[in-house]
C-alpha cells in the first residue's frame, strides 16, 4: 500500500498540470488536435488512479479543455469524485468542472444530492460557499426540491458570506421548484432587511428577478422597497429597486406619484450615469412628466458618447409604446440617427421609426430606407431594415398604406436583395396583400407573372440565399389568381422551365400544383375557342414538362407531379375524343379559401360533454410504436368538404389532392376569402399596368411620384368641391384658401382597400394569454404571495368536518408510508417524502383555527340621528340575519374540537348593521423565540362598504402581551396596515409575548374602524383570542433511539388519559393527533404507537397511544405536568366531538 | 440575469467562458464564433451594446462587451441588467485580473514588462481556474452577488491562503498561488461607485 502511495507520487511528477497542458497546446499550434487527443489519453490514465490530486489535476484538465469545446461527460463521475474530497483544494476543482459542464440530463447528478448536502452543512463556510456556487449551475428540480429546505437553512446562517449565497441560489431554486416560494418567501422577505450589505442586495436582487416576471405579486412589497430606495446607497442595489419599481408602477398608479419625489432627488443628486438612466426609465414606466423625460432623453441621443445615445433611443423606444405623439416631435433626430455610423443605435432608430409613421410620411420614410438598403453593408443589418420596412407597412393591418401598388413594387424591389434569410417574410407579405386586398389582385398578379419569368435573377445564387421563397409565393398567386392573368400560357411555361428542378422542394411542389391550375384556366379559355388545337397542345405540355417533377428527389414534388401528369394524360385522352373538359378540371379549384387567422384553431370552444383527453381506442400497448397513434387518428379526421366531385377522377385521387391542397394552404399563412361586403365595385387607380424592369430607376418610386399626383389632384379637386360649396354657400367669397400641409384625414387611400380580416371560429374564446410561452418557467413562479399559506402547503387545516373527512384518507396514506417503512427499505426516495412532511411541518406552524363570527357590534357613540331610522327599520331584518349566523357558528363549533369557546350571551338587541367584518386567526409559535407566539389575523369584509382605520387590541393579560411598537403605551391599539373595500379580506400578523405556555388562556380584544357608508361611522367588534396549549407545541420529528433515551432519563412526569367510545381507525386516529395537536409519529407497531412534539419552551411531549376496541389509552409524558394535563384535555376535547 | 460571461481574444480564441444556462459543447463553441464575428468587426469608437446574438437569448437579451488590447469582454444579459452597470462590472472584472498579473509580472515575468498588454490575456490563459474562482465571487448563477471590491479581494485571499494550506494542488506551480493574495488592497477603490468610473469607455486609455 505505501509502495502504491509513493508510486503514485512519483508519477505525478512526471503529470502535466494545468499551466503544461496550456503551454503544451500552444506550442502545438499545426497539430493542436493530435496533441489534444494524447492528452485526453493521458488524463484517462490519470483519472484511472486511485490518487485523488492527481484525479483532480486531470479534472482541472478537462475544464480547460471543455472550454475549448471538448466533450468531457465521460469524465462526469470522476469529477463528483474529485468534488466530494475533503481537501478544499480538490472540492473546489471538482465543483468548477461540474459547475461548467453539467446540466440537467448528467445522470451522475442524482449521486451528488447527499455530497452537496454534506458539504451545505460543513463547519468550513468556503466549502458551503463553494457547494453553493456549484450548485447554482447545475441545480435540477430533484436538487432542489431535495436541498430547498438546507438553503433555506442557510438563508438564516450566521456568516454573511453564506447567507447571500444561500439567498441568491433561492432564485435557481424556485424556478426548478416552484412550491418552494411560498414557503421560502417570508425568509426572503426578511432578508430584505439584512445587516449585511451584500445579503440585502442579494435579497433585492432575487425579488427584483421575481418580481420582474410576475409584478402584481409583489405589489405588497412596495413600501418596504420604497424605504430601502430612500436609505440605500449602493447604487446597484438601488438601480434594482428603481428597475423593480419601473414594473411595478403602471399596475399601481398611487405608487407612481409617491415615487416622484424621490426620483427626481436622485435625478438632481446622483452622478452615476447609471443611476440617472434607470430613474427616467422608471418615470417612464410611471406615464409621468414626459415632456420632461423626452428632453432629457434628447439630451442623451445629442451626446457624443455613444452608449448614451444607444440608451437614449433605448428609453424613446419605451416611450413610443404609451405616447407616441410626444416621441413624433423628434423625427428629424432619429432619422438623423438612422445614419450613425454604430449598427446598435442605426436598429434602435429602426425600431422607433415604426412609430412614426403616418400615411403621410410612409412612402418618404419607406423611401429612406431603401436608400439604406442598397447601401447596407453586412447582410444582419440589411435584413433588419427589411423587417422593419415590411413591419412598418403592414402595421396595424396596413393602417398607413395609401396605395397597395406601392406596396406591392416595394416588396418586389426587396426581392432583388441578395443573401436575404428573409425571402419568406416577404413571400408572405405578398400573399397577405393579394389575398386579402382584392382590388390589388390584378396588378399583383401582373407583377408576380414577371417574377416568374425573370425567376433566373433571383435563383442565380439561389442556394445560399433564402430570397428563392418568392417565388413560392409568385407561384402560387399566378395560379391561384390565374383568371386575372394576360398571359397564362406564358407563365405555365415559365413555371414548367427545367431550371425549376433546382428549387428547394417546397416551392417546387407549389409550382407543380400551380401550374395544374393554371392548366385548368388555360383550357377553359382555350376551350373556348374552336381551335381545339391549342388546348391539346397545352395539355402536351405539360405531359411533357411534367415527368421532370416526377424523377424528383423530393416525395411531395414527386407525388404531386405524378399525380398532376396522370390526370393530364387521361383529360388528353378525353380531349382526343373531342370531350369538353374544361369546366370538369375548373371544378378541381374552384371554391374561395378563406383567410383564417393563426390562432382560429386553438379558439374553437371545446363543446360540452367532448373529453379531448379520453382515449378514442385502448391505449396502445408498450411495444407499439408511439408515432404511429396520432397519426391513426389524424386518418380518422379527414374532412369532409364538400366540392364538386366528379366521379371520372378518382376519388381516393381527389381526397388525396384535396389534402395536399390543404397542406400547401397549411404552409401558407393565409386563405383567400371572399367576404360579402368585397363584393361592392371597388375602383381600381391604375393608370397603367407597368411592367418590371430589372434595371433602371426602381420602379416604387414612379408610385411614389403617381400616388403624389394623385394626391395632388385629389386635393385640387377637393379644394373645388369645397370652393364650389363656398360658392353656393356665400358667393365669391373665401378665395383664399392655401391648402398648407395635408393633414391625415385627407389622403384617402387609393384603392377603397377592402381588408379582409382574418376568419375566427364563432363563439371562439376571448383570450389574451395566446403569446404567454406555456414552457416559460416563471409561469409557475407566479404565485400570489400575499395569501396566508394555503393548506395543502401547511399542515392541512381542519375547518369543516367534510373536508377533513375528505383529506383524511390522503393524509392516513402519507403517515402510513411513513410508519410503515420496512427498515430496510428506506429507498432515498421514501426518505424525501419524509423529509417533505418535515418541512412542512416546520415551515408551518398552524396551531388551530377558529372562525369567530362577528359577536358583539356595538355602535360608537357617535350615532347620527338620521341613521337611527334606518337602523330600526333594519332590525327585523338584522335580527334574521344573525340568527342565521349564529346556527353557522354553531355549526362551526362541533368542528373545532374544544378550541372553540363558548360565545357569550349575544346581545341581540345590538343596532348590528350589515358590518360583518369576519376575523380568522391561526396562532403560531415562534421557533426562534421561545415566548413569542405570532397571530395572523384574517380580516373578512363582507358588508357592502368600505372600512378603514382599523385598530387591533387586545386587553394584555399578566402572561400574554401583545407587542406594541416603542412608545406606545400598553392599552393602545395596533393599526392595521390596510383598509378593506367591500368583500376583501387581507390578512395582518400580531406578535405576542408569552410568559407561561403551560396553561391555555384566551384574550380578549377589539377591533374598532371606520365603516364609510354616506358618512364614516365608527365601529366597533369584540372577538377572543384563544390561546391553547397544543398551539404552543411544533411538530418536531424525533427518532425512535432519541425517543427511546429521553424516555429513559427519567425527567418526564408521567399522566394518562383514555378515550372510550372511539370509532375510527387507529391511523386515522392518530393522523387526528398529529394534525390537529402538532404530533410525530416516531414508531407505530400493531396497534401502539409512540409520538413526540415539542413545546417551543423546548418541553418535550412524548405520547404512547395504544388502541383495543373501541377504547384508546394514552400515556404521556412531559416535563412539565401542567402543560401535559393540558395538551391531554385538549386531545380528549378533540375526540369527545367525533 | 447574466446568461454568459466570454472572454476571448482578437482572434476568437476562448480564455474563459461561463455560461450561466445549458448549452451543449459544440453549441457553446458556436455562439462564441458568432459572437466574436459579431463583435470583432465593431470599431473601438462605437457603442459597447449589441443587439442580435440570435443563438444566445432572443430579443430581451444584448451583448455588452468592452474591448481592451487583445482581449473581449462580453456579457450577454437580459433586461434586468443595468447597461452602465454591467460595464462597470466589466471594468471591475479587468481590473482583477490586471491586479492578478501586475504581481505576478513582479514576481516572476518580468520579460512581459515590454508587452504589458498581453499580460493580461496570458494571465487568463495559464490561471484559467483562478480567473473562474475571482468571477466565481463577482457572479453567481447568473446574478450579481457582491460589487464590493474589499470584500471579494477578501474572500478570494482567504480562500487562496486555505489552498496554500492544503499544499495547492501541485507543487510545482506554489509560486502563482500567492498571485491574488498578495495583491495590493489600498490600490483598490473602496467600493464600486458606479458614479466614479468614467462610463465613456471608448476615450478611456486603457490601463
Amino acid at each position: 500500500m505505501a509502495l502504491k502511495i509513493v508510486k503514485g507520487s512519483i508519477d505525478r511528477m512526471f503529470d502535466k498540470n494545468l499551466q503544461d497542458l496550456v503551454r503544451g497546446i500552444r506550442n502545438h499550434k499545426e497539430d493542436e488536435a493530435k496533441y489534444i487527443s494524447t492528452c485526453i489519453d493521458e488524463i484517462k490514465q490519470e483519472l484511472k488512479q486511485d490518487n485523488i490530486a492527481v484525479k483532480a489535476n486531470a479534472v482541472c484538465k478537462l475544464t480547460y479543455l471543455q472550454m475549448l469545446g471538448y466533450d468531457v461527460s465521460w469524465a462526469a463521475f470522476n469529477i463528483v469524485e474529485v468534488m466530494s474530497s475533503s481537501k478544499f483544494t480538490y472540492k473546489r476543482i471538482g465543483y468548477l468542472a461540474a459547475s461548467q459542464c453539467f446540466h440537467e440530463s448528467t445522470d451522475v447528478i442524482m449521486l451528488t444530492t447527499n455530497q452537496i448536502r454534506k458539504d451545505l452543512s460543513s463547519p468550513n463556510q468556503y466549502d458551503t460557499g463553494v457547494a453553493l456556487t456549484g450548485l447554482s449551475c447545475f441545480v435540477t428540480p430533484d436538487l432542489a426540491r431535495d436541498l430547498a429546505n438546507d438553503i433555506m437553512t442557510l438563508m438564516s446562517h450566521t456568516k454573511p458570506y453564506i447567507r447571500k449565497k444561500a439567498v441568491l441560489i433561492m432564485y435557481k431554486v424556485f424556478l426548478k421548484y416552484p412550491e418552494s416560494l411560498r414557503p421560502a418567501f417570508p425568509r426572503l422577505k426578511e432578508k430584505l432587511e439584512d445587516p449585511d450589505p451584500g445579503v440585502q442586495s442579494a435579497a433585492v436582487n432575487v425579488i427584483c428577478e421575481l418580481a420582474r416576471r410576475n409584478p402584481k405579486n409583489y405589489l405588497s412589497l412596495a413600501p418596504l422597497f420604497f424605504k430601502l430606495m430612500t436609505s440605500s446607497t449602493n447604487n446597484w442595489v438601488l438601480i434594482k429597486i428603481i428597475k423593480l419599481f419601473g414594473a411595478l408602477t403602471p399596475l399601481e398608479p398611487r405608487l407612481g406619484k409617491k415615487l416622484i419625489e424621490p426620483l427626481t432627488n436622485l435625478i438632481h443628486s446622483t452622478s452615476a450615469m447609471s443611476l440617472l438612466y434607470e430613474c427616467v426609465n422608471t418615470v417612464i414606466a410611471g406615464q409621468y412628466w414626459f415632456s420632461l423625460c423626452v428632453q432629457k432623453l434628447r439630451i442623451l441621443i445629442e451626446d457624443s458618447d455613444q452608449n448614451l445615445k444607444y440608451l437614449g433611443l433605448l428609453a424613446m423606444s419605451k416611450i413610443l409604446k404609451t405616447h407616441p405623439k410626444s416621441v413624433q416631435s423628434h423625427k428629424d433626430l432619429i432619422l438623423q440617427c438612422l445614419d450613425d455610423k454604430d449598427e446598435s443605435i442605426r436598429l434602435r432608430a429602426l425600431d422607433l421609426l415604426y412609430g412614426m409613421v403616418s400615411k403621410k410620411n410612409l412612402m418618404e420614410i419607406v423611401k429612406k430606407l431603401m436608400l439604406h438598403v442598397d447601401k447596407a453593408e453586412g447582410t444582419t443589418y440589411r435584413d433588419e431594415l427589411l423587417t422593419k420596412i415590411i413591419d412598418i407597412c403592414s402595421q396595424s393591418n396596413y393602417q398607413y398604406i395609401t396605395n397597395f401598388e406601392w406596396y406591392i413594387s416595394i416588396l418586389v424591389e426587396l426581392t432583388r436583395l441578395e443573401g436575404t434569410r428573409h425571402g419568406h417574410l416577404i413571400a408572405s407579405q405578398m400573399l397577405d396583400v393579394a389575398i386579402r386586398v382584392k382590388a390589388i389582385r390584378v396588378f399583383a398578379v401582373a407583377q408576380m407573372a414577371t417574377l416568374l419569368d425573370n425567376a433566373h435573377l433571383l435563383t442565380g445564387n439561389m442556394q445560399r440565399n433564402g430570397i428563392c421563397e418568392v417565388l413560392y409565393a409568385a407561384a402560387w398567386i399566378c395560379g391561384e389568381f390565374s383568371e386575372h392573368l394576360e398571359n397564362p400560357m406564358q407563365t405555365l411555361e415559365a413555371m414548367l422551365r427545367p431550371k425549376v428542378a433546382t428549387l428547394p422542394g417546397h416551392i417546387q411542389a407549389v409550382y407543380v400544383q400551380n401550374a395544374a391550375k393554371l392548366f385548368a384556366t388555360i383550357l377553359k379559355s382555350q376551350e373556348g375557342n374552336t381551335d381545339s388545337t391549342a388546348a391539346q397542345d397545352t395539355s402536351q405540355l405539360m405531359i411533357d414538362r411534367l415527368p421532370l417533377f416526377v424523377q424528383s428527389a423530393n416525395l411531395e414534388v414527386q407525388e404531386r407531379a405524378s399525380c398532376i401528369l396522370q390526370l393530364v394524360k387521361y383529360i388528353q385522352k378525353l380531349q382526343q375524343k373531342d370531350v369538353e373538359v374544361a369546366e370538369e378540371v375548373n371544378a378541381l379549384f374552384a371554391g374561395e379559401l378563406n383567410p383564417v387567422a393563426p390562432k382560429a384553431q386553438k379558439k374553437v370552444p371545446v363543446p360540452e360533454g367532448l373529453d379531448l383527453d379520453a382515449w378514442i381506442n385502448e391505449p396502445p400497448s408498450e411495444s407499439e410504436s408511439e408515432d404511429e397513434q396520432p397519426k391513426a387518428i389524424f386518418a380518422k379526421e379527414e374532412p369532409k368538404h364538400s366540392r364538386p366531385r366528379h366521379t371520372e377522377v378518382d376519388e381516393k385521387e381527389l381526397a388525396r389532392r384535396r389534402e395536399a391542397r390543404k397542406q400547401e394552404q397549411a404552409n401558407n399563412p393565409f386563405y383567400i376569402k371572399a367576404s360579402p361586403s368585397s363584393q361592392k365595385v371597388l375602383s381600381i387607380f391604375l393608370k397603367s399596368c407597368l411592367v418590371l424592369c430589372p434595371t433602371g430607376l426602381p420602379m416604387s418610386d414612379q408610385y411614389v411620384k403617381l400616388e403624389e399626383e394623385r394626391r395632388q389632384k385629389e386635393r385640387a379637386e377637393k379644394k373645388k368641391k369645397e370652393k364650389k360649396k363656398r360658392k353656393e354657400k356665400r358667393s365669391g367669397r373665401g378665395k383664399k384658401h392655401d391648402s398648407g400641409p395635408e393633414s391625415e384625414e385627407d389622403i384617402t387611400p387609393a384603392h377603397q382597400v377592402d381588408i379582409v380580416t382574418e376568419e375566427m371560429p364563432e363563439n371562439a374564446l376571448p383570450s389574451d394569454d395566446d403569446d404567454k410561452d406555456p414552457n416559460d418557467p416563471h409561469k409557475a413562479l407566479d404565485i400570489d404571495l400575499d395569501k396566508p399559506l394555503a393548506d395543502s402547503e401547511k399542515l392541512p387545516v381542519r375547518s369543516h368536518r367534510a373536508a377533513e373527512a375528505a383529506k383524511s384518507p390522503a393524509e392516513d396514506g402519507e403517515t402510513e408510508n411513513a410508519t410503515s417503512l420496512e427498515p430496510k427499505k428506506k429507498s432515498s426516495k421514501e426518505k424525501r417524502e419524509k423529509k417533505k412532511d418535515k418541512d412542512r411541518d416546520r415551515k408551518v406552524m398552524v396551531k388551530c383555527w377558529i372562525h369567530h363570527w362577528d359577536c358583539k357590534s356595538s355602535k360608537h357613540k357617535k350615532k347620527k340621528q338620521k341613521k337611527e331610522k334606518e337602523e330600526k327599520e333594519k332590525k327585523k331584518k338584522k335580527k334574521h340575519h344573525h340568527h342565521h349566523h349564529h346556527s353557522d357558528g354553531g355549526g362551526e363549533e362541533s368542528v373545532q374540537n374544544g378550541t372553540v369557546e363558548e360565545e357569550e350571551p349575544l346581545p341581540v338587541s345590538l343596532s348590528h348593521r350589515l358590518i360583518n367584518p369576519q376575523v380568522v386567526y391561526d396562532i403560531q409559535g415562534n421557533l426562534q423565540d421561545g415566548s413569542q407566539v405570532v397571530v395572523s389575523v384574517i380580516f373578512e369584509n363582507k358588508c357592502d362598504s368600505f372600512l378603514k382605520s382599523m385598530e387591533f387590541n387586545v386587553l394584555d393579560s399578566l402572561n400574554s402581551k401583545l407587542q406594541r411598537p416603542e412608545g406606545s403605551g400598553p392599552h393602545d391599539g395596533l393599526t392595521v396596515p390596510f383598509q378593506l373595500p367591500p368583500g376583501v379580506s387581507n390578512e395582518a400578523r400580531f406578535v405576542f409575548t408569552v410568559q407561561s405556555i403551560v396553561m391555555p388562556q384566551k384574550l380578549k380584544g377589539t377591533l374598532t374602524f371606520i365603516v364609510k357608508v354616506d358618512s364614516s361611522t365608527h365601529e366597533k367588534l369584540d372577538f377572543k383570542l384563544h390561546f391553547t396549549c397544543t398551539s404552543y407545541l411544533i411538530t418536531t420529528p424525533c427518532y425512535s433511539d432519541a425517543f427511546a433515551k429521553l424516555l429513559e432519563s427519567g425527567d418526564l412526569k408521567g399522566s394518562s388519559v383514555r378515550l372510550e367510545g372511539v370509532n375510527m381507525p387507529f391511523h386515522h386516529l392518530l393522523a387526528r393527533i398529529c394534525f390537529h395537536h402538532h404530533f410525530s409519529i416516531v414508531e407505530r407497531i400493531d396497534s401502539c404507537a409512540s409520538m413526540y412534539s415539542r413545546s417551543i419552551q423546548g418541553h418535550h411531549v412524548c405520547l404512547l397511544v395504544k388502541t383495543s376496541g373501541q377504547t384508546v389509552s394514552i400515556d404521556a409524558k412531559c416535563d412539565e405536568p401542567t402543560l401535559l394535563g393540558n395538551v391531554l384535555d385538549e386531545i380528549k376535547q378533540t375526540f369527545s366531538q367525533c | 440575469m447574466i446568461k454568459a460571461i466570454l472572454i476571448f481574444n482578437n482572434h476568437g480564441k476562448p480564455r474563459l467562458i461561463r455560461f450561466y444556462q445549458y448549452f451543449a459543447e459544440d453549441m457553446q463553441q458556436q455562439i462564441i464564433r458568432e459572437t466574436f464575428h459579431l463583435v470583432s468587426k465593431r470599431d473601438d469608437n462605437v457603442c459597447n451594446f449589441l443587439e442580435g446574438g440570435s443563438l444566445i437569448g432572443g430579443s430581451d437579451y444584448k451583448l455588452i462587451y468592452r474591448h481592451y488590447a487583445t482581449l473581449y469582454f462580453v456579457f450577454c444579459v437580459d433586461s434586468s441588467e443595468s447597461e452602465l452597470g454591467i460595464l462597470d462590472l466589466i471594468q471591475v472584472c479587468c481590473y482583477f485580473f490586471k491586479m492578478l498579473c501586475r504581481k505576478k509580472q513582479m514576481v516572476f515575468v518580468e520579460t512581459l514588462d515590454k508587452c504589458f498588454e498581453n499580460v493580461c490575456e496570458l494571465d487568463l490563459i495559464f490561471h484559467m481556474d483562478r480567473v473562474h474562482y475571482i468571477l466565481q465571487e463577482v457572479v453567481m448563477g447568473g446574478m450579481v452577488l457582491e460589487t464590493n471590491m474589499n470584500e471579494i479581494v477578501a474572500q478570494v485571499e482567504v480562500q487562496n491562503r486555505m489552498e496554500k494550506s492544503e499544499g495547492g494542488l501541485s507543487a510545482a506551480p506554489a509560486r502563482a498561488v500567492s498571485a491574488v493574495k498578495n495583491m495590493n488592497l489600498p490600490e483598490i477603490p473602496r467600493n464600486i461607485n458606479i458614479g466614479d468610473i468614467n462610463i465613456k469607455v471608448p476615450s478611456l486609455s486603457p490601463f
